[in-house]
């Protein structure tokens, strides 16, 4: 399948049944027990790049492709219909603190793509009644757009929104040569940073660059249902829906229990497809995630029954056996319905707010 | 304006706007932003639904000046709650402000003034930006005044912006340009009735759309007669809203309602906006005159705030924000106050605190928080010169406010939370020495030692970064450090603060800091001289309770389990013969009498539960807490009373008995059922065993083991939610710690009825309460989840045995935790060399061996188990 029939056929697959993406890669990384020699290989030499590279895990699309490759596969193989690109924090502002030139933050995001491409098209020919898809993995920035970086100076940022465009402009561009078959803005915690992320998109594709389906996810980071910017949920919504995506949820930062009602907030007003991949419950007291594969799937798959969802995977904490229970228990389910587009100017603050026409 | 008109009609509010308002366009081109900000605040608390930004002042950098005052706005919670217009007749200033605004925006405007292709581009560009955009009837001839006009330039950009460039119909604004009546000109006096009718024929043949206009111009002929243009922008809104107008820029304190306007006047005007005769212009310059003193009702602002107390009012403009008051309401607290310094530590910290509970349970959010913090800088800033004077006159040293290190600890890049704790801090008069993301160890230690900090603050998000500051914290007692030292970040918690990095550093006081907002109660309770020793002890006496809790301890050399298991207590069963229970099974047992169960209450946990740290009933007369902890007293005797009198609680208990004998670690019971125990693998001295539970049991032969559970019943929790309702939470806190004190001291008196008439053993104890408190009988209860048993789902086969949710309504969570939660569960052993012990840490080949005993794999036991772990379960090699 070239990409064109892949995207076809991911929007096809979404009609039928409920999508599953794949789990967290910190936690199985994390179990590997790298070194910093795996982390830097022969490339990243301490001379050139001083300082700590462990914890760079994207920077093992390039040390450590073994590892990479590995994970795609333990991910399609618990079922997954999508894996994404090892990509999460490969954009030239993130990979500053590791002081990584924008050369090789180019080659992790493109060697990244390659990785997940090959791994999922082998899978696809092995099984193709059930194609495999990859979505390139676009984090947030450790800098946001609306937060003030100074309290004694509430205007100041620490970084422009020329800065994050250039940043999202140069991995999109480089994701997409590699082969992904969709983008995932994902882990948003300012709405203007995947607004700058949302540009670059669209002003590249009006250059002529492929035209890619875009899933946007945002976090919703306490109880007070808020995005860290403030915004609430449909709020949030308003702010993206011009980028026509191809899905809109949320992951992170919250468990099952504690996100359902934000996405069931989000079912009620998306008039496209509504993806959730919370995190295996809430980290212990020692920090650890400690929700048992049978718990959230428990969960989530109460989600796919009731009709809120049409894309389930998981974020920090979940294991290959969460995916694989998720997947189980949403067999067959039928995915839910996106509400009808409704023709309203529908503006947002912090807050919506609606204008009927 | 009419009630029914406004539900479907948008205000913008105009006040932000230089080209409208001199006092704004003053403000900004003297750089008073603060003050530009509250008109925005202003507007918006009158009713604005979307507020209208403008700059376009030929004497400043437009563009800068949205970029600085769009930024300075995202800040504000109540004002950036709703939508942006951005409004400006340059490219460049509209783009600045697109770059500024998180939520979708109005673009005020586009138009085709310079012709179609720069029309599209622009379109695609707001399109890209996610925001909506006015299109200000215009284009290469000339801005539209007919009605003709004006519907033939709209048809046709709606035709472009739809066809061609993809704009969605319903976030296009039509401007069809209001243009001023009544001016003396002739041509002037139908503008008001040619918007009226094109805005008609506009909303008919661009479906969807939308249509808007910068009402102040209508009555541009009248400036300076306020009630007059109020009067025509009313009546302007209510003919023009039927018609299709459905937004408009207005200030939106000042519009009348139509049925409100005086007759005379209103006739006149309505003459005026209709064009409905020659003299209509003439007439209303005749009364207009007449009007022109009359001041509009001014738009207050709600203050009744400012009545209550000044204590009341500084909390309220902590959590709101508000710094216009808060030098005259510190200056009046200061008065009030002993000292300056009293100020802060009284009703500013107690202020904060609020706005710490508000934000930890999700009612505020973290920019209203970066707010308080500013509100809180103000203050102190006000108080500074009066605390520097009382320093002059009573030659104290400095108390100046101290030196905080902060640092994202090695490994670990996330520091949005440590850079927000970090500006709370600064605002509170702090010095930030600031060593950003991924700081080694010694880089934090060194710099500490030469720049002599008075804390350092340790940040981490990631869960390996818990042990990164457990590597710290060991280093800093190598060093011998005194600072000092907080925790803070999302998987930190005090719990693994107290189990983990506590004991690694001796030599320092270390706190884990849950939120922002709490750091600086924090900071300033350590760096207080009078306040951080209680704090510190304190705090070092919640982390004791804590770690004995959990058993923890830093990690130590432990025996292989058959090593452990061969140092077993081996007791003599050929020279004991087990007592047997006077009845095999389950039994249930009600109606009790609570003041007989009072006696058996042990006060001192009561105490700790309110923080109050002290034995009962010395606590009483303590030094510190005495006070509180008598007021307290007080009010507890009181609700005790009523409680006993009117029986509150209907308590119910469930006991069991079985026959059992000991396999290893585990006890088999008679009914097939299996308790796992665990066994103690620290390397001791030859004389003490090595325990598990089963060390108790006889392998062979007869012998039995006990079982029960004990509640105070469920009424404690609805009594508590009828006071929470009331508002009382102090009643409703002391009945939940009442009735864990029940269910505690039932468990107590079931237990001396098992010794002494159900299982019978020892018939003739008779002891004291105070004795029995100190466990000083023959026999013990351990429990599942405590540290003789500390692996909580055996809880499971002692509920199953006992029956108990069938019997007393006792239930088990998912995560096994009593329901009612003032219950009390456990084992019951009667050999009189049976004692409590704690399993402490133990190895990976006790745990393998676990699993295979519960029919786990490994990796779940190492999660129930996870707080016993002699090893790290996720390290490698």
């Amino acid at each position: 399948m070239n990409r064109q029939e892949r995207i076809a056929a991911l929007k096809a697959a979404a009609k039928e049944r409920i999508l599953i993406l794949d789990g967290s890669w910190g936690v199985m990384i994390q179990r590997r027990g790298l070194e910093e020699a795996d982390y830097r290989a022969d490339r990243f030499g301490e001379d050139k790049y001083p300082g700590q590279m462990k914890g760079n895990n994207d920077i093992l699309c390039i040390t450590r492709p073994d590892i990479v490759t590995d994970l795609h596969d333990a991910y399609y193989g618990a079922g997954a219909d999508i894996s994404e690109t090892n990509t999460f924090s490969a954009t030239v502002i993130a990979q500053d603190d590791y002081k990584l030139d924008p050369q090789s933050v180019w080659d992790i995001n493109l060697e990244g793509a390659k990785l997940g491409r090959a791994a999922a098209d082998a899978w696809t020919a092995k099984e193709p009644h059930k194609p495999r898809f990859l979505a390139g993995s676009i984090g947030p920035l450790n800098k946001m757009l609306s937060m003030s970086s100074d309290v004694n100076d509430p205007g100041a940022r620490s970084v422009t929104f020329d800065e994050v465009y250039d940043a999202y402009r140069h991995q999109i561009r480089a994701l997409n040569e590699g082969g992904v078959d969709l983008y995932l803005i994902e882990t948003i915690t300012d709405t203007l940073n995947c607004k700058a992320c949302i540009k670059a998109i669209m002003d590249l594709e009006e250059e002529g660059m492929d035209k890619l389906p875009i899933w946007i996810s945002g976090t919703i980071t306490d109880r007070s249902g808020r995005t860290l910017s403030g915004q609430t949920v449909e709020a949030f919504w308003n702010s993206v829906r011009h980028a026509k995506p191809f899905a809109i949820g949320f992951n992170c930062a919250l468990g099952a229990d504690l996100m359902r009602p934000h996405i069931a907030a989000l079912s009620r007003v998306a008039d496209t497809l509504v993806a959730a991949y919370p995190n295996a419950g809430l980290p212990n007291e020692m920090g650890q995630y400690d929700e048992e594969p049978e718990e959230t799937s428990g969960s989530v798959g109460g989600w796919a029954k009731d009709g809120l969802v049409n894309i389930l995977g998981g974020c920090c904490g979940t294991t290959p056996e969460h995916i694989a229970a998720i997947a189980k228990a949403v067999e067959g389910v039928k995915p839910r319905t996106p509400v009808p587009s409704k023709h309203t100017m529908r503006l947002a603050g912090l807050e919506p707010f609606e204008v009927a026409s | 304006m009419t009630a029914a008109a406004s539900q479907t009609f948008v205000n913008v509010g105009e006040r932000t706007n230089v080209t409208g308002s001199a006092r704004f366009r003053k403000m900004i081109t003297e750089g008073r932003y603060a003050d530009a900000v509250e008109v925005a605040r202003q507007q918006v608390e009158n009713g604005a639904q979307v507020i209208d930004v403008n700059m376009d002042e030929g004497m400043l950098d437009g563009a800068e000046a949205m970029r600085t005052f769009l930024n300075l706005i995202a800040a504000e919670p109540d004002i950036a709650r709703v939508p942006v217009m951005i409004d400006s007749s340059k490219w460049d200033v509209i783009k600045a402000g697109l770059k500024c605004v998180q939520g979708k925006a109005i673009v005020n405007s586009i138009s085709m003034k310079e012709g179609e292709e720069q029309f599209r581009k622009q379109a695609r560009e707001c399109l890209a930006f996610g925001a909506a955009v006015v299109v200000m009837a215009f284009d290469e001839t000339g801005q539209a005044d007919t009605k003709a006009r004006k519907v033939e330039i709209c048809q046709r950009a709606f035709r472009i912006l739809t066809e061609e460039v993809g704009f969605p119909a319903e976030d296009i604004i039509f401007d069809p340009n209001i243009f001023a009546v009544a001016t003396g000109i002739e041509e002037h006096n139908n503008y008001a009735v040619d918007f009226i009718e094109a805005a008609k024929v506009i909303r008919e043949t661009c479906p969807g759309c939308h249509i808007s206009g910068g009402l102040s111009n209508v009555s541009f002929s009248f400036r300076g007669n306020e009630p007059v243009r109020r009067a025509m922008h009313s009546v302007f809104l209510y003919y023009a809203i039927p018609a299709g107008l459905d937004m408009a820029i207005v200030n939106a304190g000042q519009l009348d309602i139509y049925d409100d306007i005086e007759p005379e006047l209103r006739e006149r005007v309505e003459d005026v906006i209709l064009n409905r005769r020659d003299d209509a212009t003439e007439r209303l310059i005749e009364i207009a005159e007449g009007f022109k003193g009359q001041k509009g009702k001014a738009q207050e602002k709600d203050l009744s705030w400012r009545e209550a107390p000044v204590e009341k009012r500084l909390e309220h403009a902590l959590v709101h924000g508000i710094t216009e008051f808060i030098n005259d309401d510190t200056e009046e607290a200061r008065l009030k106050a002993d000292r300056p310094l009293h100020v802060i530590e009284g009703p500013l910290m107690d202020g904060m605190n609020v706005v710490g509970d508000l934000f930890g349970s999700g009612k505020m959010f973290l920019p209203q928080v970066v707010k308080s913090a500013r509100v809180m800088k103000q203050a102190v800033a006000w108080l500074e010169p009066y605390m520097e004077e009382e320093k002059q006159r009573l030659g104290t040293v400095d108390v100046s406010n101290g030196k905080v290190l902060m640092a994202t600890v090695k490994g670990d890049v996330h520091d949005i939370g440590k850079n927000i704790v970090g500006v709370v801090l600064a605002c509170n008069g702090y010095e930030i020495l600031d060593l950003g993301v991924m700081v080694p160890a010694e880089t934090i230690l060194d710099t500490a030692a030469n720049e002599s900090v008075d804390i350092i603050g340790l940040s981490g998000l990631i869960t390996p970064s818990l042990d990164e500051m457990v590597y710290v914290a060991s280093e800093m007692e190598r060093r011998g450090m005194k600072q000092p030292l907080l925790i803070g970040g999302a998987t930190t918690s005090p719990a693994h603060t107290a189990v983990k990095i506590e004991p690694a550093i001796r030599c320092a006081p270390v706190v884990h800091v849950a939120d922002a907002s709490r750091a600086v109660g924090v900071v300033s309770s350590l760096l207080s001289e009078d306040e951080k020793d209680n704090f510190v002890t304190q705090t070092k006496a919640r982390y004791e309770r804590m770690r004995e809790s959990r058993a923890g301890g830093p990690p130590k050399p432990r025996l292989p389990l058959a090593e452990a298991r061969e140092a077993r207590l081996k007791l003599d069963w050929d020279a004991y013969s087990p007592p047997k229970p006077t009845y095999e099974g389950v039994k249930t047992f009600k109606d009790f009498d609570l003041a007989t169960l009072a006696r058996y209450i042990d006060w001192t946990p009561y105490f700790s539960a309110w923080d109050l740290a002290g034995k009962y009933p010395q606590i009483l007369k303590d030094e510190i807490v005495g006070e509180a902890a008598s007021s307290l007293w007080r009010d507890t005797q009181a609700m005790m009373q009523v409680l006993i009198g009117e029986s509150w609680f209907q308590p119910k208990a469930v006991v069991g008995f079985w026959r059992a004998n000991s396999d290893g670690d585990d006890i088999r019971l008679g009914t097939g059922d299996v308790f796992h125990t665990l066994r103690q693998q620290m390397v001791k001295d030859n004389t003490r065993a090595n325990f598990a539970l089963s060390d108790f049991i006889a392998p062979e032969g007869d012998d039995w083991i006990g079982g029960f559970c004990v509640t105070s019943g469920l009424q404690a929790e609805e009594i508590a939610e009828e006071f929470k309702t009331k508002g009382d939470d102090y009643s409703s806190i002391m009945v939940k710690a009442l009735a864990d004190r029940f269910a505690e001291a039932l468990a107590e008196y079931m237990h001396e009825r098992a010794r002494k008439e159900l299982w019978a053993y020892a018939p003739e104890e008779d002891l004291s309460c105070e004795e029995l408190i100190a466990e000083k009988y023959r026999g013990i209860r351990p429990a599942p989840g405590y540290p003789s048993q500390p692996e909580h789902t055996e809880k499971e086969t002692l509920f199953k045995l006992l029956d108990v949710e069938n019997r007393i309504g006792v239930s088990l969570t998912s995560s096994f935790a009593m329901t009612p939660a003032a219950s009390v569960s456990g084992m019951y052993f009667a050999h009189p060399d049976s004692v409590y012990f704690a399993v402490g840490r133990i190895e990976k080949d006790q745990v393998e061996d676990y699993a295979r005993r519960k029919g786990w794999d490994t990796r779940k036991a190492e999660r129930w188990l996870a707080p016993i772990l002699n090893y790290d379960p996720f390290a490698v090699g």
